[in-house]
């Protein structure tokens, strides 16, 4: 079983896999993605995260896993496991520890930044997300290599 | 009144909430996340902050009530109310959310209690705003006329 696929073929929409405690959050988060023609599974938290990608402790039903997760977007500020021990977790796991992963937070502790970049986040982006920062990830998923058809490019804020 | 009228009338009143400060250029985000295909984005996202905001702020008045008051929980939700009205471009509520956490890291009950008060004006007033924009868009659908997009710079 894989949860993991990089490189994308031309026509084929990016899988992500979107955590956050606020349905609020995933409710706007959800639509970003969908508008950057991307497909969501959404997480209300850490330990769900890590049901869907098989990943939880002690884990027997994989009954519910998704397949092909091409990125991990988590909120830093969970109850119970944080977005940052998520995020370990991830790159622990030899399946999916390829899978990028960015982490966003409401507050720009630049500690908290930090750290999170040297355990392997692909970015820290700030709350509340712009579409143009979801373009911009979108950018990030078909920057190995792939020939995108929509011919973009990744231009930094 | 003809939806021409109507639409100005829209424009005009959405335009004064962003000079009065009530909104930021967050909820323009939200409305551009609207369109045919999800035409009540923008009610369903504002929806839920409201559900979200009244159960923050009950649960805020109730923990500020107890004879011991626990800071740490009501910072928690402080932080979940920036949070939340931040995401739907609610700025003066957010705005009064950091002098309160500051208050709870301080432990003071006294200045805890003034931006509680202060928040909940905040919120009712936004909220009551909200309420009168999205009864002016019924209208204009029901009119047979469309939501106009916005042009503002920001």
């Amino acid at each position: 079983m894989s949860a993991v696929r990089m490189g994308l073929n031309g026509d084929e929409k990016p899988h992500v896999l979107a955590v956050d405690d606020s349905v609020l959050d995933r409710k706007i988060i959800e639509r970003l993605l969908t508008n950057s023609s991307c497909k969501v599974t959404t997480a209300e938290d850490a330990h769900g995260a890590l049901e869907l990608l098989g990943l939880a402790d002690g884990q027997q039903n994989f009954s519910n896993t998704v397949s092909d997760v091409n990125m991990i977007i988590t909120d830093y500020c969970m109850p119970g496991m944080t977005g940052y021990e998520l995020l370990k977790k991830i790159k622990e796991s030899p399946t999916a520890k390829e899978i990028p992963v960015v982490v966003v937070s409401s507050e720009n502790i630049q500690t908290r930044i930090e750290k999170c970049l040297e355990e392997g986040a692909e970015e820290f982006l700030l709350k509340p997300l712009r579409q143009s920062d979801v373009k911009r990830l979108r950018c990030h998923l078909t920057k190995d290599g792939n020939p995108t058809d929509e011919g973009m490019l990744c231009v930094g804020r | 009144m003809e939806v021409g009228q109507m639409q100005r009338q829209w424009v005009d009143y959405t335009k004064s909430l962003f000079l009065e400060g009530l909104l930021d250029g967050q909820f323009l985000q939200l409305q551009q996340l609207q369109d045919e295909s999800n035409p009540d984005f923008v009610v369903e996202v504002v929806s839920l902050f409201f559900d979200d905001s009244e159960k923050l702020l009950n649960d805020i008045t109730r923990a500020l009530e107890q004879p011991s008051v626990d800071f740490k929980k009501i910072g928690a939700h402080v932080h979940q109310f920036k949070g939340s009205s931040s995401s739907v471009g609610a700025q003066r509520v957010k705005n009064g959310c950091i002098p309160f956490r500051n208050f709870c890291e301080e432990q003071n009950i006294e200045g805890c209690i003034r931006c509680l008060q202060q928040l909940k004006q905040e919120y009712y007033l936004v909220k009551n705003k909200l309420e009168t924009l999205f009864a002016m868009e019924q209208q204009i659908v029901a009119a047979g006329g469309s939501i106009p997009m916005l042009e503002l710079s920001f």
